[in-house]
């Protein structure tokens, strides 16, 4: 069967909200359970969680006023941010349902059933006490989504759009979650200074690496360490390098692919060339800019080479 | 409360189900007893569990209300209707008769018009057809046919007799929810499949696949066949990506579609260019392409007339097809069996007034509080009249009408409509169905063992569409086919 543009468009995007949701989701319950051990003086709090998720001007926009619990609805249910936890679940959602020709019936309904919930649990704001149990849930239905296409789709075209949305998608949050923490650590107040490993655990876990970087990583927890592992690891899947390898092996499986692995390149170059003893925050914060730069060139190449152009009506 | 056919009672209407109080009818007899034994409430559970499997399941349709479109879930009711195989053998033959004859008639009009030469069918009824289409004159779609699809609407009387009450020649919808309502019924109800002789329905998209294959204009193994959609916001969309999926083809809007100056079709993929060999287009003719109707449309592609015209690409339906599926032609349907078979028809139409005849006209007018009045080309229940239960403002509406435009108006008697035990705020009563079997004509036919029934779930109502508050039923046919 051959791939329809528009088709491979909607399954890259389907990919790119599915992880996006995933890691929101994961990344308020490990920081919210962070929270509960900081002293508020330390300045790391639910603000924060905004700068992870890239959206600080659009949250500035929305909230002119913020109060506590504006940060969490503007990441969690939102519908205005089209990154909230439930925003990008309706666009997994509508992704598929307009290509749901191409994915495995149950993998439709799977992904029904998690925006249903979703709809639900996070439509009128959502409690404290729930909100751990509630973001676990959202996770495993990601994940559940993501086997289910791994073990029951073809390995495709179709598929490698999805690869390729995931992992842009990760690469990306990997980046993101080093810079906020670094950025709130170093340039932090001294208040957060007793708590510096735990806020390098949180990152860990935030990605899911805290036990493969036990495993890897044989001693306590430096944050050079923990940097090096998210961004140089290469066989942790939300480890920046893996990301950028999987990218490679995605696209050498399409047809024409020169210009996105072109800039992938430059990326593994990038990578390579990262010496962290020569470099100290403000170098780290402009290196993860690059980079995320970068990226955003290896997605108009896949848009420009496969992606439908506008069709002249 | 506990299901008692005892004190079930359809009133003056056929029921499908139950014969008279306390006696079902041939081949209803283990469903009958199977819902008497269930526990108090067990029937308004399993009712629950199947409307959360269909939520899961996504299956819904769309309707358009205050100026959005809205998915709302598909409504199933869980008692099945069910017909005896060896009755719906003759239903079946008959529905296979009147396709045959239809795509005889419909290739006759577009050719050398012999039955209006012959004045069987009068020659001002296709000219005055909307739906006559003469950029369709002289094309020869292949094996002669025009409808490959065709959704026939089946209703009983009171007194047992089935009816034709239309043919859906254009793009009849419907087939998906047939399909999944059985998936869902079977998953809520196990126990009655092991116990009851069903006629399997799993096959329609794999003969749905076939029939479409038997049209390409290439001799290939693997012709390219795709399902060519308005889009999201089209009411059938689910059963368009149903039916693509089911069949692993390609799902296409017109945008995804191009036709090259070579006159053939090819569809954007991100290999480049492929060509397409047949299209099950689930789009009205008039919207196919901007370059021969509405030019203002976007849904359809600039060319694709061209390409068809030059037989480089099969449309199913056949553009033109739904000339014969207007309601004056409809009634005309008995003369053009015998004319092209020489047949009598196996089933009967709803008698038929037609207004643009003077003297039926005015019978019409004088008793338009016993008759259903409908406009000739409308579908989905839409701008009808139905006399016996209108106000009178209603019907004296619908006379000035009938003589603004007698052509575009037909009558005909109200049918009571048979009834089936339905599941009603935790009670069984009996409420009003109709039927639609789907007949596929390529190089073979085929007819899906039952259809789909909907169900007019207020009380008293004949008004089936799911539009309009209408629900549906899984249908059985039971029994062995002779």
């Amino acid at each position: 069967m051959s791939l329809l543009s528009r088709v491979a468009e909607r399954s890259y995007w389907a990919a790119r909200y599915l992880e996006r949701a995933e890691n929101s989701a994961r990344v308020v319950s490990v920081f919210g359970t962070l929270m509960l051990d900081l002293p508020q003086e330390a300045g790391f709090g639910w603000p924060t969680l905004v700068d992870i998720n890239g959206s600080k001007e659009l949250y500035a926009d929305l909230y002119p006023t913020p109060n506590s619990r504006s940060p969490l609805r503007f990441l969690i249910s939102d519908a205005n941010n089209p990154s909230s936890i439930r925003a990008s679940l309706r666009m997994v959602r509508e992704n598929i349902r307009t290509t749901r020709d191409i994915f495995p019936s149950e993998a439709w309904r799977s992904v029904n059933e998690l925006y249903l919930y979703s709809k639900e649990s996070l439509g009128g704001g959502i409690s404290d006490r729930r909100r751990h149990e509630v973001m676990a849930r959202i996770v495993s239905g990601c994940q559940q989504l993501n086997g289910m296409l791994a073990s029951n789709m073809s390995h495709g075209p179709a598929y490698q759009f999805l690869r390729i949305g995931r992992n842009v998608e990760r690469a990306d949050m990997a980046t993101r979650v080093i810079d906020v923490a670094a950025s709130s650590i170093l340039q932090g107040r001294d208040e957060l200074t007793p708590f510096t490993n735990a806020v390098w655990m949180a990152v860990l876990r935030s990605l899911s690496a805290y036990q493969m970087y036990r495993q890897y990583v044989r001693r306590r927890i430096v944050p050079g360490d923990v940097i090096a592992f998210v961004l140089l690891d290469d066989h942790f899947p939300r480890a920046w390098r893996y990301c950028l390898k999987q990218l490679e092996t995605a696209l050498r499986r399409l047809p024409r692919p020169e210009d996105a692995l072109r800039a992938v390149a430059r990326l593994h170059r990038q990578t390579d060339e990262l010496d962290f003893a020569a470099m100290d925050h403000a170098g780290l914060h402009e290196w993860i800019d690059l980079v995320q730069l970068e990226l955003g060139v290896v997605h108009v190449a896949v848009q420009q080479t496969w992606f439908p152009l506008e069709t002249p009506q | 409360m506990k299901v008692d056919w005892k004190k079930y009672d359809p009133g003056p209407f056929y029921d499908e189900l139950i014969r008279e109080p306390g006696k079902p009818r041939q081949g209803a007899g283990a469903l009958a007893r199977h819902l008497a034994d269930l526990e108090e409430g067990q029937l308004t559970e399993r009712q629950a569990d199947l409307e959360r499997v269909i939520l899961e399941m996504g299956i819904t349709f769309t309707v358009y209300s205050e100026g959005e479109n809205i998915d709302r879930a598909w409504p199933l009711d869980i008692i099945p209707r069910i017909i005896p195989a060896r009755q719906w053998s003759r239903i079946r033959a008959g529905l296979e008769q009147r396709l045959t004859a239809l795509n005889l008639f419909v290739d006759d009009l577009y050719h050398d018009q012999k039955i209006l030469a012959d004045r069987v069918v009068p020659r001002e009824i296709i000219e005055s057809s909307p739906n006559f289409l003469e950029p369709c004159r002289g094309v020869s779609p292949p094996f002669g046919v025009w409808a490959n699809v065709c959704g026939t609407d089946l209703i009983r009387d009171s007194d047992g007799t089935v009816y034709v009450l239309e043919d859906n020649l254009r793009v009849p919808s419907g087939v998906s929810y047939m399909l999944e309502n059985r998936v869902v019924t079977k998953q809520v109800f196990p126990e009655l499949f092991a116990n009851n002789a069903i006629q399997s329905i799993g096959d329609y998209t794999s003969d749905l696949f076939d029939m479409l294959a038997s049209l390409s204009p290439r001799p290939l193994d693997y012709p390219e066949v795709v399902v060519l959609t308005p889009g999201i916001y089209n009411s059938a969309y689910f059963e368009h990506a149903y039916l693509a999926q089911g069949m692993g083809v390609e799902l296409v809007e017109g945008s995804d579609l191009v036709v090259r100056d070579d006159d053939c079709v090819y569809m954007r993929t991100i290999d480049g260019l492929e060509r397409v060999d047949v299209i099950y287009r689930r789009i009205n003719d008039t919207f196919l392409d901007p370059e021969v109707f509405e030019p203002e449309s976007l849904l359809g592609v600039p060319g694709l007339m061209r390409a068809w015209r030059a037989g480089n690409v099969a449309l199913a339906n056949a553009p033109g097809a739904g000339v014969a599926d207007d309601k004056v032609v409809y009634s005309f349907l008995p003369q053009i069996i015998r004319y092209y078979l020489d047949q009598a028809p196996i089933l009967p139409n709803v008698p038929t007034w037609l207004c643009s005849d003077q003297r039926d006209r005015e019978h019409v007018i004088a008793h338009l509080d016993e008759l259903v009045v409908k406009p000739a080309n409308e579908s989905g229940g839409y701008g009808m009249l139905i006399g016996p239960q209108a106000t009178k403002t209603a019907r004296r509406e619908f006379a000035s009408l009938i003589r603004k435009d007698p052509r575009n108006y037909i009558a005909q008697p109200l049918i009571a409509l048979s009834t089936v035990p339905s599941l009603v705020d935790g009670d069984v009563e009996p409420r009003h169905v109709d039927l639609r079997p789907f007949v596929l004509q390529g190089e073979r036919m085929a007819v899906t063992a039952g259809g789909l029934t909907r169900v007019a779930l207020r009380k008293g109502s004949f008004v089936v569409n799911s539009s309009q508050g209408g629900g549906s039923k899984d249908t059985w046919i039971v029994g062995r086919d002779r």
